[in-house]
């Protein structure tokens, strides 16, 4: 997993509430086998037209707004567990997502992918909002270690991350490499568990 | 402390506990399919590693398969090559796998119970949201990632943090046309979308217990529809009827052991919820959704509120204050793992026996399994939806995400028993109002909306 230590950019505004993962990536695009190339197709529905031209009102098709932070509606990655809505923003360049609330499988997921997901209160929110609209080069700050997001070193909030995953993001390790270092345990956890 | 059902079962499949609030936790059962498991096999070959434990792993193609001609080679070359994939990793690996054709094949949900894998008192996961369905039997199910597939697959555990407790009891006698599908849609429309996000829901109430399993699989089914992570109903003798001679359940002296055991798997009394709501029978009308989240559900007499989710109205083409009685409806799609059980099946043939489907709408019926199916068949159902014009299709996900190639085209409304109503999730620009099966029969011989409670009194 790559490490996210700390990390300033603009970001792209997306102030849609529950943004579920069939938006981010709807199932005609789940057939590949690999993690590979799913950013071509993020929010495929709302980013291109019926006659496959990008809609110029979508927000990733608009310049103004760049960055590798987006900044979503609350409720946002709501609906199937599908691994690849995560993969999509990562592949599309995105390593932060920030929301005034997650659904929790595509937050545990996006974890997993070294892609951030910050919560702050809707009233945060709408500042960082308000912000973008009013100069879309604002450029907001994610310090991990120190828990801060940062926007034009004036406003600073700290946000909240378990303490687990902060060390995995920081070190950019992935569970599974601590699981295998737990294979003795598991194996005398099972000679006393109960299973019908 | 006194313990709830999900403090019962978690704790005891709690490995150790780590940094933070994270707890390794021990699987018992994981399911996979085609679309979350290639990426994880790939991992599990970059690291040279074997499945950790054989015996708990089940494979399925359901998602992304055909529901016509499955005899016959996949005709979508990229879903051909998923399904392909799947096969050639459960055989390398050396994985059960129930592929297209096998007599146990379809969708996850449908055959763990079926087959008896599902039991009280487990931890069950699987790369899909709606394994929350497998809770109906008083166990811990979940969906996951495929990062988390992989290490199921790797060492049958997770790190995971314990979520909240929430206890929904509903109390009463249900109206006549009412099912398990109207009491999750109106829990849903009454706790939003995200309204049980971070929790673990437990169903509990004489109505929770009054349902069939196949109703409470519905409900748990669901769970995930407003955020929970899963949902579980306290086993009782419903239950252990359910699970008794089926092919993989506990035979002899273990079933009695097992029951035994399961029998200790309720909320003692003074248990503590971090959040409970109460719920009446009486006030659940059959319901509907009029937009893009199964949170927003309305009974089928009620208007169209207003709300902020302008986007929502614009998409399903509806205006604040308008009822759906009465609207043209030009699809009915019958499955998915909320409703495409037997019992399901049964519903609709009774409803339909001697009617015909409207002129105006094409009716699909996907039976959740082969077992299903065949059950279907067997009973003379098939001849029911044959001569109302209904048809009936082979296993599989089907029209509830679309991935194969049974879409509702782009504008057109389809009344559907499934789980989702996002916009596109049946197929580009298609409008899903989710319902009950009793609801959807009656769409499709009146062709429009109506109240199923009048037909039926």
């Amino acid at each position: 997993m790559e490490k996210l230590i700390k990390l300033t950019s603009s970001a792209v505004p997306l102030p849609i509430e529950d943004v579920d993962t069939d938006q981010i990536i709807p199932a005609r695009f789940l057939k590949a086998i690999t993690k590979d190339g799913f950013g071509e197709n993020l929010f495929r529905d709302w980013r291109y037209m019926k006659d496959g031209q990008p809609d110029p009102n979508f927000v990733l098709n608009n310049d103004t707004y760049t960055g590798s932070i987006l900044v979503a509606g609350k409720n946002f990655g709501c609906g199937s567990s599908r691994e690849h809505a995560a993969w999509a923003i990562t592949d599309y360049g995105f390593r932060v997502v920030i929301s005034s609330f997650f659904a929790d499988i595509f937050k545990a997921n996006a974890l997993n992918n070294g892609l951030l997901p910050i919560v702050v209160s809707d009233e945060t929110l709408d500042v960082i909002f308000q912000k973008i609209e009013e100069n879309p080069d604002h450029q907001l700050t994610i310090d991990v270690e120190k828990q801060q997001l940062s926007i034009d070193e004036e406003m600073h909030v700290n946000f909240e991350i378990d303490e687990y995953k902060k060390e995995c993001l920081l070190k950019g390790y992935d569970d599974i490499d601590y699981l295998l270092s737990l294979k003795g345990e598991i194996e005398s956890f099972e000679k006393e568990h109960l299973m019908f | 402390m006194a313990k709830t059902l999900f403090d019962k079962v978690w704790d005891q499949h709690v490995v150790k506990n780590i940094a933070g609030d994270r707890q390794v936790l021990y699987i018992d059962q994981h399911f996979i399919h085609e679309v979350t498991s290639p990426q994880a096999f790939n991992g599990l070959r970059d690291r040279d590693l074997p499945i950790f434990r054989i015996d708990q792993i089940l494979a399925t193609a359901d998602h992304n398969v055909p529901t016509k001609d499955q005899h016959l080679p996949i005709s979508e070359p990229l879903s051909k090559m998923q399904v392909e994939t799947l096969m050639k990793n459960c055989d390398e690996f050396g994985v059960t796998c129930y592929g297209l054709g096998d007599k146990n094949q379809g969708i996850v949900h449908v055959i763990g119970p079926e087959l008896g894998i599902t039991k009280p008192g487990m931890t069950i996961v699987c790369g899909d949201s709606h394994t929350s369905t497998h809770g109906a039997f008083g166990n811990i199910a979940f969906g996951i990632g495929t990062t988390q597939v992989e290490q199921v697959m790797a060492s049958q555990c997770l790190i995971i943090e314990k979520p909240k407790k929430m206890r929904i009891n509903v109390n009463g006698k249900l109206q006549n046309g009412v099912t398990a599908k109207d009491i999750i849609l109106y829990i849903i429309a009454q706790l939003t979308a995200g309204g049980g996000t971070g929790h673990f829901i437990e169903f509990a109430g004489d109505t929770i217990q009054s349902l069939s399993m196949e109703g409470r699989m519905t409900i748990c089914n669901m769970s995930i529809e407003m955020g929970a992570r899963g949902g579980m109903i306290a086993p009782d003798e419903t239950t252990f009827d359910y699970i008794k001679d089926r092919p993989l359940s506990p035979k002899g002296e273990k079933w009695n052991e097992a029951v035994s055991y399961w029998k200790t798997l309720y909320s003692e009394e003074d248990a503590v919820f971090d959040k409970e709501y109460t719920f009446k029978a009486e006030d659940i009308a059959p319901m509907l959704t009029y937009g893009t989240n199964p949170g927003m559900g309305i009974g089928v007499q009620d208007a169209v509120p207003s709300t902020d989710n302008t986007k929502a109205l614009t998409y399903m083409d509806f205006k604040p204050g308008e009822s759906l009685l009465g609207k043209e409806i030009q699809h009915v799609f019958i499955g998915s793992c909320t409703n495409s059980r037997i019992e399901d099946l049964r519903m609709v043939a009774e409803f339909v026996k001697g009617k015909q489907k409207a002129q105006n709408t094409s009716v699909m019926i996907v039976p959740g399994s082969k077992k299903v199916e065949l059950q279907a068949k067997e009973e003379g159902l098939d001849k029911i939806f044959e001569a109302a014009g209904f048809e009936l299709r082979e296993p599989g996900c089907s029209a509830c995400l679309g991935m194969n190639e049974d879409k509702i085209p782009a504008g057109e409304y389809c009344v559907s028993t499934s789980n989702r109503n996002f916009e596109g999730r049946q197929g580009p620009g298609a409008r899903t109002i989710l319902a009950s099966p009793l609801m959807a029969a009656v769409t499709a011989v009146e062709g429009k909306i109506v109240d199923i409670r009048e037909y039926l009194n």
